[in-house]
């Protein structure tokens, strides 16, 4: 599946999405950056809190397909800026983190 | 053998929005060079670990990358106040890093670990009060 497939579905929905061909493989959550660094994979999505400006390096550089916000969450509008000139994905989901995983699993 | 592609890199102590951009250049350059995708990520956050630690750790410093034949080398100079114990800075979830880092979503005490894991070689030289310098090896 690819990103501009899973921002359409109900449930999600694009804040920025530069590179929409992108395909999906796997997932990973979580809110500490090493962590993610560690233990992502290249092509996961990476389910997050998390909104200040360092998450778009972190994506771009540990090669996620999207940055997917859980609970509804909203970065400044300068983050969504940075990331759409790197050419990182971010959707947005509104359900609670566990919520919008298990719905992840389920339809990826 | 041919001299090896060098890059030299300036890392802002201060500037905590921009860290992590000579490790995304690196990335590019890697990227043009045709380096196989793993290769490049593990390079890419081998490195931005290492930068983010000079920003957050050591008030910046400076990256150079050089491209050989047979392997990517990174080294990473600061003249922050150094590592005490290096063992004990090795292990995961060790960290030192205040709060306001960590409300960041850094400070897991990962990153070096992280260094090791996805680097072939690292040595870590550091004196504390002087300053720090890592040297990483991607084999290619
Ligand atoms: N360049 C450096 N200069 C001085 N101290 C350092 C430097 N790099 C790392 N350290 C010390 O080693 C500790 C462990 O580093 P490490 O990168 O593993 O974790 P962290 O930076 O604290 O958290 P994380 O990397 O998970 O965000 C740091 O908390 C710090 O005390
Ligand atoms: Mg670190």
């Amino acid at each position: 599946m690819t990103v501009q497939t899973l921002a359409g579905l109900d449930g999600f929905c694009a804040l920025t999405c530069p590179q929409p061909d992108r395909e999906i493989c796997g997932a990973y959550v979580g809110d500490l950056l090493s962590w993610v660094m560690g233990r992502a994979e290249a092509d996961n999505v990476w389910i997050t809190i998390m909104t200040n400006v360092n998450i778009v390096a972190v994506a771009a550089l540990a090669d996620v397909s999207c940055i997917v916000l859980a609970e509804g969450v909203k970065p400044e509008q300068s983050v969504l800026d940075t990331a759409e000139a790197k050419g990182v994905n971010i959707l947005q989901s509104a359900r609670p983190i566990y919520e919008t995983a298990v719905l992840l699993a389920k339809t990826v | 053998m041919s001299e090896p592609l060098k890059f030299t890199y300036s890392v802002d102590g201060d500037n905590f929005t921009s860290a992590g951009q000579a490790s995304v250049q690196v990335k590019k350059v890697l990227r043009r060079l045709g380096l196989d995708p793993e290769t490049i990520r593990r390079v890419s956050i081998a490195m931005y670990e290492g930068e983010i630690n000079m920003v957050i750790h050591a008030g910046g410093g400076e990256a150079e990358v050089l491209i050989h034949e047979d392997c990517v080398e990174i080294i990473l100079r600061d003249k922050g106040p150094g590592i005490a114990d290096i063992e004990q800075a090795m292990q995961e979830g060790f960290s030192t890093a205040p709060d306001n880092i960590r409300s960041l979503g850094f400070g897991a005490g990962m990153g070096l670990p992280n260094m090791k894991r996805y680097t072939d070689d690292m040595q870590i030289e550091s004196q504390v009060g002087v300053g720090t310098t890592i040297t990483m090896r991607v084999n290619l």
